[in-house]
This record gives structure tokens, C-alpha cells and sequence, in this order.
């Protein structure tokens, strides 16, 4: 499904990846690891094409075809989805009314009728189950004002309706207490298609407890150190990441 | 030309039609002198450096004839909210309209009259207030609008009484008899514990011609009242606007102001209020939307005479093509208004690089234990929140006029008055989404 090739970025004059190579199929599920400051949310982003960062060597195939020659929204359309770390707030805008011009712009993008507004209603009733969040969720405009946890369980909801093809979460575990965790996971795992993938990018090995990973790779100074099976977070929860730098490092 | 209105002036005075009373023809009087001394300001004049009023000052207006049709009910229907129950008068080129108005079912203790009949029905609480709180010593536009007196609403809500449905004051300009001015005034007044809310629109009928709306409202609000006050200007065109609201404040009272303002060639809209008693509230908020040439101008002024007030404000602002915003807002806190508390906000977004704002909010603080801030920002959409629609698929053109609604929809958002608000939203929405 994905295919990452000596991927280097730069966000200014600063190189932030220095040659990634990964590879993603589907049905599978990866967890990105590293210290703060590895490049891990950085990656997330690349790969959702985020203007503020440059490539500037390697390749990203997806789906057989050049993913970073694709606009941000032209990707969401084919089926990539990022949940941010710091979800955008946007005053003025509904939730409802985003979510739904969203689900719209990719149901168009995949040939398919737009929704009207009446059954898209009974779609979010459902979706919104999943993640436990309130119907006045909808009302409200986009993230303003709410509290870290409804911001994370607002971006699953997001996956939920917009339902990816490869979901990457960035940091979405990070600032929960244990019960949105569970939400949000819960949430994840009930998403999981054999013909979907998802890459979760985290700093704890707690969220693994919740999403159980078929690989994890260990990320610092721009490079993956280690991939290894669910063992590997384990590992690391155990002994830090020092000992891995260390190794990169000799 | 100021010769044009010193002529008219003589007109009105000679054909002795008038019903007023001596005092406001002594007032009428005394505000054409006035005018005459001043003349129109210029762009040396502080209080105008950043809005030329060549454009009125250059033109001759007389009085705006009557339309040469008569204004038909349907032609009012996009200004009126599809609000059937609102407690409506109508004002056609500055005169009253009792075929087009609808003040029924009052509330007992409420008197909603054109100024004529309130001579005869409230004569003292008008000999009382008018001319009182919009002073015009130092004001052409209010000395103008006094000389002309002659036609406008006049409100009285008695003490404890509560106005349920809202009272639309509708100056409607119509220049199929030729271009000119309207000159109307408006006085409200709700005593202690009253509460009310008032919608002024001002809107053209036509794009055809050139006229110039000029008009005064004076507002006293009474120990423990509120009054909710909306300002909607959709005037046409090629029309120039300018507007004052005076608002003198008692104590425990609230003034709810927004003013919304879209129309016209030029325009400039005055929002004053004197927080006069302890523990007062003021929020001033407002939202302007221009494109082409147009000039959109406002004015607010809050001073906080006395201690324990508070003050919001938050105007914002979406400029496109060679439009030019101004907004000018001064908070006064005097010496004995400690425990002010007072916040005001200017935000304008510009969608065009020829799109211009000048901004200057202004603090005078004479008071030493309060709490005041003010800021203002000028810029063009947020590229984060852009990414963020964009990764969820919304094309960029889409996400881009997404935004610029959102900034605008972020203020009308505090209009509490549902049908005013969903109006406004869904003009707003029409104006920046592209409709399929």
C-alpha cells in the first residue's frame, strides 16, 4: 500500500528526516517510536503533505502511484487520513457542517451521490457512538473550545466518517487520561479493515497496550534505528530509548 | 455644498408645514447655524483623517422626493427576516409609512410612533430627550440631521415592562423621483427595568440613483434596563451612509449593540455610549464586509464615567477588491470609573492585496485601578487551519471560502435575536461559498 524510499525533509534550513524507508501493507498496523524530536510527527505530516515542510530526497508510493506530487486534498481523497496532534480549531464553522462538506468532497472524489443532509445525520448518530461523544458535538464549531480529549476523540470521529484507507495517527494518545485513551482506541480498533492500514506515531508504549501493532520501528535523528515485532515497545517502555542511540550512534 | 442645505433649509422654514413643536423649531434653528460654522470635515479633522467625505460634501442633495410608484409590502421581503410578528414601521426616503408598517399588539406600557405623532402623544418625554444625548456642537452630520428634524421613530417602553418581539425600524430609499437625502431621528427610551430589542435597517431599493442617509438615534436607557440594539446597513450602491447611535447609559443597564454594515459607496457608522451609573455593561460588537471601491467606516466610543462597568468589543472585518475599512475605537474611563473593566478587539481579514484597513483602537485611561486591553489584527487566512480542511479532502477554493465565512460567522455568532443572526449567516454563506 505504502512505500517509503530514503525519504529526507527539511522544514527551513533544517533537515528533519534523513532517509526513511518503510514499507506498509495492508491489514497492517505500525507503530512509529522515538524520542521528542526524532522526525516521528514530522513523517505523519510529510505524508499528509503539509506545506511547511520540504521534500527534498526519495520517494513515496502509495497506491502505485507518486503520493508527494498529490495536494493534501487530493491524498484525503485517496484515502489518506492524518489525526493531528494538535487538532486546528476553527471558530465559525460547525462540526457538522465541516464533517459533512468532508465526507462529501470524498464521496465525490470516489464517483459516488453526495449525501443529503437528512441520512448523513443518521450516519453521525452512529459514528458519534463509537467515539461516546454527545450530539451537541455537532453543533459547536470545529474543536473551539473543547477540551484536549474531545479534540483527540473528534479527530477519530473524523476517521470514522471519512473511513481511510491508511489512517495515521499522530500522537493522538498524547495529553489523554486513561479512559479517552480507551475511547480513542477502542474507536481505532473498530475502524481496522484486512484491507486497510493504519501507522500510529507515539512517544508511550501505553497506547500499544490498547492498539496492538504488528511492527514497530524506532525512529531518531531522521532514521529508523530498529523495527521489530510488538516486543520491541515493550522493550523500549522498559529500558528508554537511550541504549538504541547509543547502538545508532557505535 | 453646504449652500444646498442652507437652502432647503430656508424651503422647509418658509412653507411653515411643519407640526413641530416651537422647541424643536428653536432646535432646528440653532442646529442649522451650527452646521453652517462647521461645514464638512476634512481629513485634518481627527475624528475623520482616514474618510474623505468629498464625495457628500461635494454633491447637492435635497430632500428625497417620494418614490414616483409607491413602495409595495413584497419589495420589503429581503430586509424583513421572514419575521411576521415583529413590531415593524416603515420608512420610505425618510417619512413614515402607515400603509407599510405594522405596530400592533404592543405590550401595555410600550408607545412605538413616528416622530410627528409623538409630539402630540409623549410631548414631554420628547421635549425632554431629543437633541439631549446626540449633541451636536462639535458633530456636522448630528447638526445636519437636527436642522432637518422632521420624521423618524420615537420608542418609550415604561419601567419593569419587557418588549417580547422585536421592534424593526425599517429606512428603506427609493430614488425613482431623483437622487437625495434622508435625514431621520430616532429616540428610544425604556425606563428602569425595561427591556427591549430594536432592529434599525437602513437598505436601498434600487441601484439606480445616488442618495445620502443621514441618521441621528438617541437612546436612554434607564437603572437596570437593557436594550438590544441592531444596526443592519444594506444600503445601495452608489448611496452614502451615516449613522450615529448616542447612547447615555443609568446604572445596572445594558446595551447590547451590533452593527452590521455591507451597503453603500461610502459609509460611516457612529456607535457612542456613556456608562453614566455603577455597575453598567456594553458590548459593542460589529462585522463589515466590503469589496470594490466601497468605504466602510466605523466610530465607537464608550466612556466609563462612573466605577464597576464593563465593556466588550469585538468588531471584525472582510475586505476584498480596493475596498477600505476604517475602525476607530476609543474607550474613555474618567477619573472616578475605578473597577473598569473593559476588553475591545479588531480583527480584519483582507482578501485582495489592494484591500486596505486603517485601525486604531485608542485607551484613555484617567483611573488607576482598572483593567483594559485592547488589540487589533490585520491578515489573511490562517495556512494552518487551511492544511487542516485540506487534509480532510475540501478542496482549496473551498477550504478558502470556508475560512472567510468562519471569520465572519465567528461575531455574528453573538447576535442572540435567532432570525437577525440566520439571516445574516446565510448572506454571509451565499456571499463567500460558491453555491452549487
Amino acid at each position: 500500500m505504502l512505500e517509503i524510499k530514503n525519504l529526507h525533509a527539511t522544514a527551513g534550513d533544517r533537515e528533519i528526516l534523513r532517509g526513511i524507508d518503510l514499507t506498509v501493507n495492508a491489514g497492517e498496523v505500525h507503530a512509529v517510536m522515538g524520542p521528542n524530536g526524532s522526525g516521528k510527527s514530522t513523517l505523519a505530516q510529510v505524508l499528509a503533505g503539509h506545506p511547511a515542510y520540504e521534500v527534498t530526497e526519495g520517494t513515496v508510493t502509495y497506491e502505485g502511484q507518486d503520493l508527494l506530487s498529490l495536494d493534501p486534498e487530493v491524498r484525503a481523497q485517496q484515502g489518506i487520513f492524518l489525526a493531528f496532534q494538535y487538532p486546528v480549531e476553527i471558530p465559525g464553522v460547525s462540526n457538522a457542517y465541516f464533517m459533512r462538506a468532508a465526507y462529501n468532497e470524498i464521496r465525490k472524489a470516489r464517483g459516488e451521490e453526495e449525501i443529503d443532509p437528512i441520512s448523513f445525520a443518521d450516519l453521525m448518530d452512529e459514528k458519534m457512538k463509537l467515539v461516546e461523544m454527545e450530539s451537541d458535538m455537532l453543533s459547536r464549531s470545529v474543536n473551539t473550545g473543547f477540551s484536549g480529549g474531545e479534540k483527540k476523540r473528534n479527530e477519530i470521529l473524523q476517521m470514522a466518517v471519512l473511513e481511510p484507507k491508511l489512517a495515521i495517527l499522530d500522537e493522538t494518545d498524547s495529553g489523554l487520561d486513561i479512559d479517552a485513551l480507551r475511547i480513542v482506541a477502542n474507536g481505532v480498533n473498530t475502524l481496522k479493515r484486512p484491507e486497510n492500514a493504519t501507522i500510529v506515531v507515539t512517544h508511550y508504549q501505553r497506547l500499544l497496550n490498547y492498539i496492538v501493532p504488528d511492527y514497530v520501528h524506532v525512529l531518531a535523528g531522521g532514521r529508523i534505528v530498529r523495527s521489530g515485532g510488538k516486543e520491541l515497545a515493550l522493550e523500549l517502555e522498559a529500558k528508554g530509548y537511550d541504549w538504541l542511540l547509543e547502538e545508532a550512534v557505535a | 455644498m453646504i449652500e444646498s442645505y442652507l437652502r432647503g433649509f430656508e424651503r422647509i422654514s418658509a412653507s411653515g408645514g411643519s407640526t413641530a413643536p416651537d422647541w424643536a423649531k428653536s432646535l432646528r434653528l440653532s442646529a442649522i447655524t451650527r452646521f453652517e460654522t462647521l461645514g464638512f470635515p476634512t481629513t485634518k479633522n481627527e475624528d475623520w483623517h482616514f474618510t474623505s467625505v468629498a464625495p457628500i460634501a461635494e454633491r447637492e442633495f435635497d430632500l428625497l422626493a417620494p418614490p414616483t410608484h409607491g413602495v409595495k409590502a413584497a419589495q420589503l421581503a429581503p430586509f424583513t427576516f421572514g419575521a411576521t410578528d415583529w413590531h415593524t414601521l416603515v420608512f420610505v426616503n425618510g417619512r413614515y409609512d402607515a400603509a407599510l408598517s405594522n405596530a400592533a399588539a404592543l405590550p401595555d406600557g410600550v408607545t412605538l410612533v413616528p416622530l410627528k405623532q409623538a409630539y402630540e402623544t409623549l410631548p414631554l418625554l420628547v421635549e425632554q430627550y431629543l437633541g439631549k444625548v446626540a449633541t451636536f456642537d462639535g458633530q456636522t452630520f448630528t447638526a445636519l440631521n437636527t436642522a432637518f428634524l422632521d420624521d423618524g421613530a420615537v420608542l418609550h417602553v415604561g419601567k419593569e415592562v419587557e418588549v417580547a418581539r422585536p421592534i424593526h425600524l425599517l429606512f428603506v430609499s427609493d430614488t425613482s423621483a431623483g437622487a437625495g437625502t434622508a435625514q431621520p431621528h430616532n429616540l428610544i427610551v425604556l425606563d428602569r427595568f425595561a427591556k427591549a430589542t430594536v432592529i434599525e435597517s437602513y437598505a436601498g431599493l434600487d441601484d439606480r440613483g445616488t442618495y445620502f442617509t443621514n441618521v441621528v438615534t438617541e437612546a436612554v436607557v434607564g437603572d437596570g434596563a437593557t436594550l438590544t440594539h441592531l444596526k443592519l446597513q444594506r444600503e445601495s450602491a452608489k448611496a452614502y451612509h451615516v449613522g450615529t447611535l448616542d447612547v447615555r447609559q443609568a446604572r445596572d443597564s445594558h446595551l447590547v449593540s451590533f452593527s452590521f454594515a455591507t451597503g453603500a459607496a461610502l459609509s460611516r457608522t457612529n456607535i457612542y455610549t456613556q456608562l453614566r451609573g455603577d455597575g453598567c455593561g456594553a458590548t459593542l460588537n460589529g462585522l463589515y464586509l466590503g469589496d470594490g471601491e466601497q468605504h466602510i467606516d466605523h466610530q465607537t466610543r464608550i466612556e466609563h464615567v462612573e466605577p464597576n462597568c464593563y465593556s466588550r468589543e469585538l468588531y471584525k472585518g472582510i475586505l476584498d477588491g480596493s475596498a477600505h475599512g476604517v475602525f476607530n475605537g476609543k474607550v474613555y474611563v474618567h477619573p472616578a470609573a475605578q473597577k473598569t473593566d473593559g476588553k475591545q478587539t479588531n480583527n480584519t481579514l483582507l482578501l485582495s492585496e489592494k484591500a486596505q484597513i486603517d485601525t486604531k483602537p485608542q485607551l484613555e485611561i484617567f483611573a488607576d485601578d482598572v483593567k483594559c486591553t485592547h488589540g487589533a489584527t490585520v491578515g489573511r487566512l490562517d495556512e494552518t487551519a487551511l492544511f487542516y480542511l485540506k487534509s480532510r479532502g475540501i478542496a482549496a477554493r473551498t477550504a478558502r471560502q470556508l475560512l472567510t465565512y468562519a471569520f465572519a460567522a465567528d461575531v455574528l455568532e453573538s447576535i442572540e435575536l435567532a432570525e437577525v443572526r440566520e439571516g445574516l449567516e446565510a448572506a454571509t454563506l451565499r456571499r463567500y461559498i460558491d453555491q452549487e
